[in-house]
């Protein structure tokens, strides 16, 4: 479905400097498949979400979905970001419908869909409410619907629960494994958080700092469907550990 | 009260600081030039506030739009704004004549700038995840002007509404103190001519009452028409 080959890229700053934030990033993302992307800052896991999602060009290699490079942002792609970022001045409805909006391809059944959509979520009943109106967690729900609004088959989530609080975390997590198994599609998600890695994908992309690259791929051997007990399991305990390693394990190293 | 009370005890000379009862009499006793004189200014005010909005919003989308045109137009901004306007106002007569154009014209000299500061920041408060997202559904520059960038400035365009009110009218008594056969200012200058002192009063009294009641003015509009804006306005404040 989606496959980096080769893929880097250089930033220049306004200073002129050049910084390579991703070198020779090889991967390959299959159809329906979860995977998550974790690593310390720096490691160009939000860029490889933006080379996928058409937001910037890479200046190495070929970034494909569907076996078409791609060139420039794709109606097949939905995007969540850390902060909700919803319009103030507008509706929960109008805010899920904005991409559909953006596109000119506002109708009534992207109207249905967005009402389906917000249902799914449990936001049924708040589609006349403002955002102010809404906790953060609730706003981040609208903002998973306004990235599923023109049913992509690939949904790219940047740190999508990175500002919500421990608990709201949780719920959302178990929240998007069930719209996953609903609505399956194809996951890209970044994340901080090593058991949220764990307990979502199938696979995670273990990624490493200057210059961001792929340091190891985890295949997660844990069942479906999932939630927060499986976290006493064994394949669970040897996911995390391995990937803390792969993180912390060259400090701890350089240490002694 | 207090004012009343200081004025008469210790005897002061009205011609100096007349009392709130001899400022009412004497402006009532003229309420029907007085209030030709308060409509005058008025709508200098509104279409020197007016022009400012006009102006500023497509220099404010503008200076935005690229550095390369912002390092072009901001240098001249600058310059209108260090010349004086009291010293600018009689050259404007001279040029446009002596009708109401150089009133509106310095009325939006002075209001002005700030709106366009203020609209340019909001233009350029965005989040940026926002114009990703607008780029992610591939919206024209000019959708994502319309659509994203202008919507979100709206807090931003009161606040700056809010000070271009009050500047019109400190600039409609500027272009009146100097060419003027009617208005608040004129008034002022007339009637301190000749030594009617409570009437420059009264007419002070006026343009104070007419910045507080058109500053309001814009409040309501904004309360009105876009109370979203306003939870948000605190941070822009």
């Amino acid at each position: 479905m989606i496959v980096l080959d080769h893929v880097a890229k250089t930033f220049v700053t306004r200073g002129g400097e050049e910084v390579v934030a991703m070198s020779d990033v090889s991967l390959e993302v299959g159809r329906n498949e979860f995977v998550c992307l974790v690593g310390p800052s720096g490691c160009g896991k939000s860029t490889l979400l933006r080379l996928v999602a058409g937001l910037v060009p890479p200046t190495g290699g070929t970034v494909s979905i569907g076996g078409a490079a791609v060139t420039e942002p794709r109606d097949d792609t939905g995007i969540v970001f850390q902060a909700p970022t919803l319009l103030p001045w507008a509706s929960i409805l109008d805010n899920v419908l904005f991409p559909l909006d953006m596109m000119g391809k506002l109708d009534a059944a992207g109207r249905e869909r967005a009402r389906d959509l917000l249902t799914l979520v449990g936001l049924a009943g708040f589609e006349g409410k403002y955002p102010r109106e809404l906790s953060g967690g609730m706003q981040q729900r609208a903002g998973i619907c306004r990235a599923l609004v023109h049913d992509p088959d690939i949904l790219l989530m940047d740190e999508p629960f990175g500002a919500l609080d421990a608990l709201t975390r949780e719920e959302l997590t178990v929240e998007l494994m069930r719209i996953w198994q609903e609505r399956p599609k194809t996951i890209l998600f970044v994340t901080h958080s090593i058991p949220e890695a764990v307990l979502l994908a199938d696979r995670v992309v273990v990624m490493s700092p200057r210059p961001g690259r792929v340091a190891e791929i985890i295949n997660v051997a844990l069942p479906r469907p999932r939630d927060f007990d499986m976290e006493a399991r064994s394949e669970f305990q040897d996911a995390t550990r391995r990937i803390r390693a792969l993180i912390f394990g060259d400090r701890g190293a350089r240490g002694r | 009260m207090l004012w009343e009370l200081i004025c008469r005890v210790f005897h002061v000379p009205a011609y100096l600081v007349p009392t709130p009862s001899a400022i009412w009499i004497d402006t009532i006793k003229l309420i029907g030039p007085v209030s030709v004189h308060t409509l005058a200014t008025t709508q200098t005010v509104l279409l020197g506030f007016l022009a400012s909005l006009l102006v500023s919003l497509p220099l404010a989308v503008l200076i935005t739009a690229s550095p390369a045109i912002a390092n072009t137009i901001y240098p001249f901004l600058v310059l209108t704004q260090s010349i004086p306007k009291v010293a600018l106002a009689p050259i404007l007569v001279v040029i446009f004549g002596s009708n109401e154009l150089p009133r509106v014209v310095v009325t939006f000299l002075v209001a002005f700038f700030p709106l366009v500061l203020s609209i340019a920041a909001g233009i350029t408060a965005v989040p940026p995840e926002l114009i990703e997202l607008g780029r992610a559904c591939r919206a024209s520059r000019w959708r994502e002007l319309w659509r994203i960038r202008l919507p979100y400035a709206v807090p931003f365009i009161f606040s700056g509404l809010k000070a271009a009110i009050t500047l019109s009218v400190v600039g409609a008594v500027v272009g009146e103190f100097v060419n003027a056969d009617r208005g608040l200012g004129y008034l002022i200058v007339t009637s301190t001519a000749f030594f009617q002192v409570p009437l420059a009063w009264g007419a002070l009294v006026l343009l104070s009452l007419l910045g507080i009641i058109l500053f309001q003015a814009v409040v309501i509009v904004e309360q009105v028409f876009f109370p979203w804006a306003i939870a948000d306005d605190k941070q822009v404040a």
